[in-house]
C-alpha cells in the first residue's frame, strides 16, 4: 500500500476532505471512498461514458481521472444537478421521453448531455458540424455525435436524442406529458 | 498497478529535472492514455509527474503569421478556437473526429501527440509484444492485423499505427514541437518527431527521457491549408480508431494542381506524409484519374499483412478511396 | 376466448423508478455501500487447457491490505448443480482461459489489483482448439440449448433439391458475440450467521438462490432492485461463486466483485459462432418445395450449449420438403449462453438472406415471395397459429416505408457519393410462458401490494406489472404497490425467453382474481391471497409466436465502402403493447441490436492464446449514438386470447430478429454485392471491384 495524499473536493455541493492512494481515479474516490454511488464504472478504461460527471464545469470521464490530480475541484454528478426549482430541465427531458432502459449508462448519459449542450452554446463545432466556421445548430445529427461517447447497450439512443434536443432548445414536455406514476 | 509516487511541479523546468532524475516517472497531462496504460500494466511507473498546470494552456499568435498552441491547451479547446477553425480547418477537424466529447475536454495537446498505439496485443501483457518489450516477437502478425500497418513496415517487426488524429493533421501542416529537455530547448519539425518502427519500436518518437512538450507551431497558412479538411474512414461513425485517415490541403487553380498536402493516419507506425503522392500531383490537372494515380504511386511500396483473423490488404483501396474522395471535393466537386 | 378488459395497459405509464434512475440514485449490484466491505479481485488461467501444478501466493498475502488469498487448496467442497462453470477453485484442471483460478480479497480495489498480480500460478500446459473451425471436429448434439431436437425434418429434401426448377444454395457465417449490457456482472455477498446474504445483478433472483443454496448449503437471500441489462448473460456465472467463496471467510464483512470489461469476454457467456448452410428449391411462381437449414456452430467442450440457429425456420415458410440439423464444434472456450434472440437472431441471417437471394433468382418481390410461402399451420407440428401476423406486418409495413417507390434492381440509386438501396427480413420468436411463479397480493393502507421476485433488466417489469396488477384487481395504477427484484418476496421465474411478462403477469392475473373471489369489491386492511403460475390451457392446442418484418434502407459509400444504416422500420406483430412508450423503447433497442450485429459485432478470437483479443468497449465495438438514425418501431392491431390473460406475446427479443438479414440484403441492393458474412465491414466492398461509379 502506498502512501496517501490529503486532498479536498466537493461533490454534488458538499465539500469532503479525504486521504487517497495516488493509484485511486476520481471514480474510485467518489464510488468507494465518499459512497456517491452515481457515477457508474462501466468499463474503467475510457470507452463507455458510463462514469461521466461535470469537473469544474466541463464533461469529463472519472474512471482516467485521477483523484489527486483534481485536489480542490468541484465534481457534478447526474444527482447534483436539481435544483431548488426541482429536476434539471436534462433530468426531466431523460424522463419525458424514456430515454433510458436498465438506467446504468443514464447518469453518464445525463451529465454529458448538460455538457454537451453547454459547449454547443459555446459555439463548439462536432465532427458533423457542416461549417467549421459557422453557427452550431444542435440538430439530431449533431446531438447523436456529440452523445456517442456514451454507448447504451440498451440501445436507448433514438429517445436519448429526443430528449436533448427538447432540452437544449427549452421545449422539453415535463414528465406530465406521459401519465405520472403512482 | 505497481504503487507509484505522485509529483506536481510548479514549472515546466522542474518537471523536466524531476523526470530526468528518474528513469522510471513518467510525464502526466490527461491522463486518459497513460491511466489507461497504467490500469493494463502496459507501464509501471514509479513517479507520475503532472505537468498539466505547468504547460500552459494558451493559443498565441506567432510574429510569422502562425500560431503557438501550448501543451496543455486540451483538445476541444484546440478545436473550437476560432483561428484554428478558420485558417488550419484540418486541425481542428482531425480532433473532432477522434475520441468522444469527454475525452476532448481532458486530452492535451502534447498527450494527443504522445499517445501510444492501440494495436490489442501492445495493451494485453499476457500476449507477446516488440514494442512493450524487444525480447518479445509481434503478436499481431499472423493475428488480429485489421487496424495495423501497411508502410513504413520491416519484415517480422513493429506494424503497430499511430493512433493520433491531430498528429496526421499536423504533418500534413508542417508544424513545429517545441521541447523543453534536460539540455534545454529545442524545435522539432512534427515531420520528424514521430518515427518508424527500425531497430527499436519500443519508442514512438525521437524524445528522449525527460524531454517536455511545451507547445506546438502553426506555421502561417496558405490558400491550400485554408482549404484543407480530415477524413477519417472508422469501424463505427464515431467514437472509434480509425482504419484509415487523411489530412488532405488543395489548391487548385484553372484545373490544375498548384499546391497540395496530404497526411495518412493508419497506415503507419507514424503520421505519413504522402510526399510522393503530392510530388506527383502537383502541376497535374485535377481530375480523379490524376488523383488515384498519385496515389497509387504513394501506395507502391504499401505490404500490406495477411493473416487468420483478418490481414489489412483492403486498406490499399481504402487509402485510395478515401484520399480520392477527399480531394475531389477540395476540389470543388462531390466527396 | 377473449382478453382481459384493458385500462391502464396499453397506456404509456412512465418507468415507475425513472426518477430514481435519471439521478443515478437507483441502486444496482456495486451500489450498496456498507462499513468494512472488502473488495475481491480474481486470478485468471492465462492458458485455455491445463493443470496446475502449483500456485504462489505469499509475496501477495505479505501485501499491507491484503486480507485473504484464496485458492483450491482451501476451497471448500461445493454441492452439485449439474453446471460446470459453477465449480470454481473446485480442482486445478484448466477449461478456459480467463477461468478463475484464485483470487485476492484485500481493503481497497488498487490493492486487490496489484496482490493478484503478485500471485505466481504454475501451469502444466495442454493443447488447445479455441478458433472455430466450421469443418473442424463437430459432433451431434443431443438436443440443442432450448431443448429442441438437434435435427428435424419432413419428405426428402435432397431429392427435391435435386428436382426443383429453382434452387439457391449458400452458407452463411456469424461471428461470435458478447452481451456487454453496460453494468459489469457484479456481486456484494455478506455471509452472517449461517445466512448468506447477495446483491447481485441477476435476471432471476430465485434460480440465483436456489443455485447458491444447492452449491453452499445454506439459507440464501438474494436481491437485484435494479439490474443494469442482462441479455441472456445475467444467469448465475463463475463470479458469484467466487465472491461467496470470499465472503464465506470473512464472516459478517461484505465482499464485493465486479467484473471488469475483459473479465466480461471470458467469463459470463457469448452467442457462438455459426456457419449456416441454406438450400432452398422453388417453383418458378416462387413456391417453396424445400427448405433445408444445417447449421454447424461452436460450442465449449467442458460445458454443452448449442445455438438453435435453424430453430424458427422450422415454423417460418411453409413447404412440403424440409430439414433442419445442427453440429457442434468443441472448443476450449468458457460457455457460450444465451444472447438476446439466441437462435432466432443469427438463424434468421441465414434464411432471410438465402429468401432475398431466391426472389433475385426468381425476379420476384422478397416481400410477395414470402407472402406465397406463408404456411396456414405450422409447418412441421400441424398446429394452427393462435394468431399470427406476418403478412400484415409485411404489407403495412412495406407501405410505411415506402418500399414500391424503389426500383427492385440493384445498383440503382447514388446519392451524394453513396450507392442506397432497401431491403427486408422477417423472423419470429416463440411465445412462451415459464412456470414457477408466486404472487401475492395484500391490501394494505388503501393500496394493493403485489409482491413477486420479477427482475427488472431494463425492460420494464416493474411499471407493466403495476398495469397489469391495475387492470385485473379493477383499479387505478395509482393504488398498486409492486414489489419485485428480491427473494424476500414470493418466487419469480426469470426475466429471459421473453416470457417474463407473460409469465410473472398471468401469475399477477391468477392471484388477482382470487384475491377479488375471496374478498370482493371491499376488502379490509392485511388482506391477502397469492397464486402460482396458471398452465396455459392452449399450450398444446396452438402454436404461438411473435412475428416481425424489419425494413432497412442502407447507405454504402461509393469510394470507401462505408456503410451507414439511414433508416429501419421493424413491424411487429407481437399481440397487445401493454405501455407504448416502454415497448416502443424495448423494440426499438432490439432493433439497434441487429444493426450493431450487421454492422459492428465480432468477438476475435486469436487461438495462439485462446482469448478474445478485442476484449474491451475500443476492440468490440457496439453501435455508437451516431450510428443510429432513424429507427421507427411499429405495430400492427393484434388480439391473441390463447396467449396469456394480457393478450401479450413477448418483446423482448423479437426486436434484433431479420435486422442484420435486412440491412445485408439491403447492401445488396444498394450495391450489387451480396455478404454473406457478418460483421459487414467497409472491407466487403472495397475487394468487391464493384465500388466506384
Ligand atoms: C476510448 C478512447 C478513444 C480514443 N479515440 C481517439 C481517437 O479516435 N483519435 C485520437 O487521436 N485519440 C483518441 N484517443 C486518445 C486520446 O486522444 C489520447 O489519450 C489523449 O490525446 C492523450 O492526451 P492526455 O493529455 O490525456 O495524455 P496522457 O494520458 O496524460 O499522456 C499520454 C502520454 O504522453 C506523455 N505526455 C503527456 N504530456 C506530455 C508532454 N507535454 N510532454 C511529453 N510527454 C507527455 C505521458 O507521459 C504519456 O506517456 C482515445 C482515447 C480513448 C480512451
Ligand atoms: S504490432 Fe507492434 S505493438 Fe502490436 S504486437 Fe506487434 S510489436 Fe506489439
Ligand atoms: S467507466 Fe469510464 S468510460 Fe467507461
Ligand atoms: S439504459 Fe441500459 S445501458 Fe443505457
Amino acid at each position: 500500500m502506498s502512501t496517501t495524499i490529503p486532498m479536498s473536493i466537493t461533490v454534488d455541493g458538499e465539500r469532503h476532505d479525504l486521504a487517497v492512494d495516488p493509484r485511486t481515479t476520481l471514480l474510485d474516490a467518489l464510488r468507494e471512498r465518499l459512497r456517491v454511488t452515481t457515477a457508474k464504472k462501466g468499463c474503467d478504461h475510457g470507452q463507455c461514458g458510463a462514469c461521466t460527471v461535470l469537473l469544474d464545469g466541463r464533461r469529463v470521464l472519472s474512471c482516467l481521472t485521477l483523484a489527486v490530480a483534481k485536489d480542490g475541484s468541484h465534481v457534478v454528478t447526474a444527482d447534483g444537478l436539481a435544483t431548488d426549482d426541482g429536476l434539471h430541465p436534462v433530468t426531466e427531458a431523460f424522463l419525458a421521453y424514456d430515454a433510458y432502459q436498465c438506467g446504468f449508462c443514464t447518469p453518464g448519459q445525463i451529465c454529458s448531455a448538460v455538457g454537451a449542450i453547454d459547449e454547443a452554446r459555446r459555439g463548439m463545432p462536432s465532427a458533423v458540424t457542416a461549417d467549421l466556421t459557422g453557427e452550431v445548430t444542435l440538430d439530431r445529427t449533431e446531438i447523436a455525435e456529440r452523445m456517442s461517447g456514451n454507448l447504451c447497450r440498451c440501445a436507448a439512443y433514438v429517445n436519448i436524442v429526443s430528449a436533448v434536443e427538447d432540452a437544449a432548445h427549452g421545449t422539453a414536455p415535463r414528465s406530465s406529458t406521459l401519465e405520472a406514476q403512482a | 498497478m505497481k504503487p507509484f509516487t505522485y509529483a506536481r511541479p510548479a514549472v515546466a523546468s522542474e518537471a523536466v529535472t524531476t523526470l530526468a532524475a528518474d528513469p522510471d516517472a513518467r510525464f502526466l497531462a490527461g491522463g486518459t492514455n497513460l491511466l489507461d496504460h497504467l490500469k493494463l500494466g502496459v507501464v509501471e511507473p514509479s513517479q507520475l509527474v503532472d505537468v498539466s498546470r505547468v504547460t500552459g494552456t494558451a493559443i498565441e499568435e506567432l510574429a510569422d503569421g502562425g500560431l503557438r498552441i501550448d501543451a496543455g491547451v486540451p483538445n476541444s479547446d484546440l478545436a473550437a478556437d476560432a483561428r484554428v477553425r478558420e485558417r488550419y480547418p484540418a486541425v481542428a477537424a482531425a480532433i473532432l473526429a477522434g475520441a468522444s466529447g469527454q475525452l476532448r475536454n481532458m486530452a492535451s495537446t502534447g498527450g494527443n501527440l504522445l499517445q501510444r498505439t492501440r494495436c490489442a496485443y501492445f495493451a494485453d501483457p499476457t500476449t507477446p509484444c516488440t514494442k512493450r518489450d524487444l525480447s518479445q516477437g509481434c503478436s499481431a502478425r499472423g493475428g488480429w492485423a485489421r487496424y495495423h500497418a501497411v508502410l513504413g513496415t520491416a519484415a517480422d517487426g513493429c506494424i503497430a499505427t499511430h493512433p493520433s488524429d491531430l498528429a496526421v493533421a499536423l504533418v500534413a501542416l508542417d508544424a513545429q514541437v517545441q521541447v523543453l529537455g534536460p539540455d534545454g530547448a529545442r524545435t522539432i519539425p512534427i515531420g520528424e518527431f514521430h518515427r518508424l518502427p527500425g531497430d527499436d519500436p519500443t519508442r514512438d518518437t525521437v524524445l528522449a527521457h525527460g524531454d517536455l512538450v511545451t507547445a506546438v507551431d502553426l506555421p502561417a497558412t496558405t490558400p491550400a491549408v485554408r482549404n484543407s479538411t480530415y477524413r477519417k474512414v472508422r469501424d463505427r461513425a464515431s467514437y472509434a480508431f480509425a482504419l484509415v485517415s487523411a489530412a488532405v490541403a488543395l489548391e487548385v487553380a484553372d484545373g490544375t494542381v498548384v499546391d497540395v498536402r496530404i497526411a495518412l493516419g493508419g497506415v503507419a507506425h507514424k503520421p505519413w506524409r504522402a510526399t510522393t503522392a503530392e510530388a506527383t500531383l502537383r502541376g497535374r490537372p485535377a481530375t480523379d484519374d490524376e488523383f488515384r494515380a498519385a496515389i497509387a504511386a504513394e501506395l507502391d511500396a504499401a505490404a500490406p499483412v495477411d493473416s487468420p483473423l483478418g490481414g489489412n490488404a483492403f486498406k490499399i483501396p481504402l487509402v485510395t478511396g478515401t484520399v480520392v474522395s477527399t480531394l475531389r471535393a477540395l476540389a470543388g466537386g462531390a466527396a | 376466448m377473449t382478453t382481459m378488459d384493458a385500462r391502464s395497459m396499453g397506456a404509456s405509464v412512465r418507468r415507475i423508478e425513472g426518477p430514481d434512475k435519471v439521478t443515478g440514485t437507483a441502486t444496482y449490484a456495486g451500489d450498496t455501500v456498507a462499513d468494512g466491505t472488502l473488495v475481491l479481485h480474481p486470478v485468471q488461467a492465462t492458458v485455455a487447457r491445463g493443470e496446475i501444478t502449483a500456485i504462489d501466493t505469499a509475496v501477495a498475502e505479505a501485501l499491507p491490505g491484503v486480507v485473504a488469498v484464496l485458492t483450491h487448496r482451501d476451497a471448500p467442497t461445493l454441492g452439485d448443480t449439474g453446471d460446470p462453470e459453477h465449480r470454481v477453485l473446485q480442482g486445478t484442471t484448466i477449461h478456459h482461459r480467463g477461468q478463475f483460478v484464485a483470487a485476492v480479497l484485500a481493503e481497497h480495489a488498487e490493492v486487490a489489483a496489484e496482490a493478484a498480480g503478485l500471485v505466481v500460478v504454475t501451469v502444466d500446459e495442454a493443447p488447445s482448439t479455441t478458433g472455430f473451425d466450421p469443418d473442424g471436429e463437430a459432433y451431434a448434439p443431443s438436443a440443442l440449448a432450448n431443448g429442441q431436437p438437434a435435427d428435424s425434418g419432413a419428405g426428402d429434401p435432397d431429392a427435391a433439391l435435386a428436382a426443383a426448377p429453382v434452387v439457391v444454395r449458400a452458407s452463411y457465417a456469424t461471428p461470435m458475440e458478447h452481451h456487454n449490457p453496460m453494468e459489469p456482472h457484479t456481486t456484494t455477498a455478506t455471509w452472517v450467521d449461517g445466512r448468506l446474504e447477495v446483491f447481485e445483478a441477476t435476471q432471476g433472483v430465485e434460480s440465483s438462490r436456489q443455485t447458491l443454496a444447492t452449491l453452499f448449503d445454506v439459507e440464501v437471500v438474494v436481491h437485484a432492485s435494479h439490474v443494469g441489462g442482462g441479455f441472456g448473460s445475467k444467469g448465475l456465472h463463475a463470479g458469484t461463486v467466487l465472491a461467496v467463496l470470499a465472503a464465506r471467510t470473512v464472516p459478517g464483512r461484505p465482499v464485493r466483485f465486479a467484473l471488469g470489461r475483459r473479465q466480461m469476454f471470458e467469463a459470463v457467456g457469448y452467442r457462438p459462432a455459426t456457419l449456416q448452410h441454406l438450400s432452398l428449391g422453388a417453383s418458378h411462381d416462387g413456391r417453396l418445395e424445400v427448405v433445408a437449414h444445417d447449421v454447424v456452430g461452436a460450442t465449449a467442450r467442458y460445458k454443452e450449449f448449442v445455438e438453435p440457429a435453424g430453430g424458427s425456420t422450422r415454423s417460418m415458410y411453409a413447404a412440403p420438403h424440409r430439414r433442419t440439423s445442427h453440429r457442434a464444434v468443441p472448443l476450449d472456450l468458457d460457455g457460450p449462453t444465451y444472447m438476446r434472440g439466441p437462435g432466432e437472431a443469427p438463424g434468421s441471417f441465414g434464411l432471410e438472406c438465402a429468401m432475398d437471394e431466391l426472389a433475385v433468382a426468381l425476379d420476384l418481390d422478397p416481400i410477395e415471395l414470402r407472402v406465397r410461402n406463408e404456411p396456414e399451420v405450422h409447418p412441421e407440428n400441424g398446429l394452427p397459429f393462435s394468431s399470427r401476423g406476418l403478412v400484415e406486418c409485411l404489407r403495412t409495413g412495406a407501405e410505411r416505408f415506402g418500399w414500391s417507390s424503389w426500383d427492385r434492381a440493384p445498383r440503382r440509386r447514388l446519392v451524394d457519393g453513396w450507392w442506397h438501396g432497401v431491403g427486408v427480413g422477417c423472423g419470429t420468436f416463440p411465445t412462451l410462458r415459464f412456470p414457477g411463479s408466486t404472487a401475492e397480493i395484500t391490501f394494505t393502507g388503501g393500496r394493493y401490494v403485489v409482491a413477486i421476485g420479477a427482475a427488472d433488466i431494463g425492460q420494464g417489469a416493474r411499471t407493466v406489472l403495476t398495469q397489469i396488477a391495475a387492470d385485473a384487481l379493477g383499479v387505478d395504477v395509482t393504488a398498486i404497490a409492486v414489489e419485485i427484484g428480491s427473494t424476500q418476496v414470493p418466487v419469480g421465474s426469470i426475466a429471459g425467453g421473453s416470457a417474463g411478462t407473460a409469465s410473472w403477469g398471468s401469475t399477477v392475473v391468477e392471484a388477482a382474481d382470487r384475491f377479488r373471489d375471496k374478498y370482493g369489491e371491499n376488502p379490509d386492511d392485511g388482506d391477502h391471497a397469492d397464486a402460482a403460475t396458471p398452465d396455459n390451457p392452449w399450450a398444446g392446442e396452438y402454436a404461438m409466436a411473435a412475428y416481425v418484418a424489419q425494413f432497412a434502407e442502407v447507405a454504402v459509400h461509393a469510394d470507401t465502402g462505408e456503410i451507414r444504416v439511414p433508416r429501419l422500420l421493424g413491424m411487429f406483430g407481437v399481440g397487445r403493447i401493454l405501455n407504448p412508450t416502454l415497448g416502443r423503447s424495448q423494440l426499438q433497442g432490439g432493433m439497434v441490436w441487429g444493426l450493431s450485429m450487421a454492422l459492428h459485432e465480432e468477438s476475435v478470437v486469436d487461438p495462439r492464446f485462446g482469448e478474445v483479443i478485442n476484449h474491451d468497449f475500443a476492440g468490440y465495438h457496439v453501435a455508437s449514438n451516431a450510428d443510429v438514425r432513424r429507427v421507427e418501431a411499429e405495430w400492427i392491431d393484434e388480439d391473441d386470447p390463447y396467449v396469456n390473460p394480457m393478450g401479450a406475446k413477448g418483446i423482448g427479443e423479437i426486436g434484433i430478429v431479420g435486422v442484420a438479414a435486412a440491412i445485408a440484403n439491403a447492401a445488396y441492393h444498394a450495391t450489387g454485392v451480396r455478404v454473406r458474412s457478418l460483421p459487414i465491414t467497409c472491407d466487403d466492398f472495397l475487394t468487391s471491384g464493384l465500388l466506384s461509379p
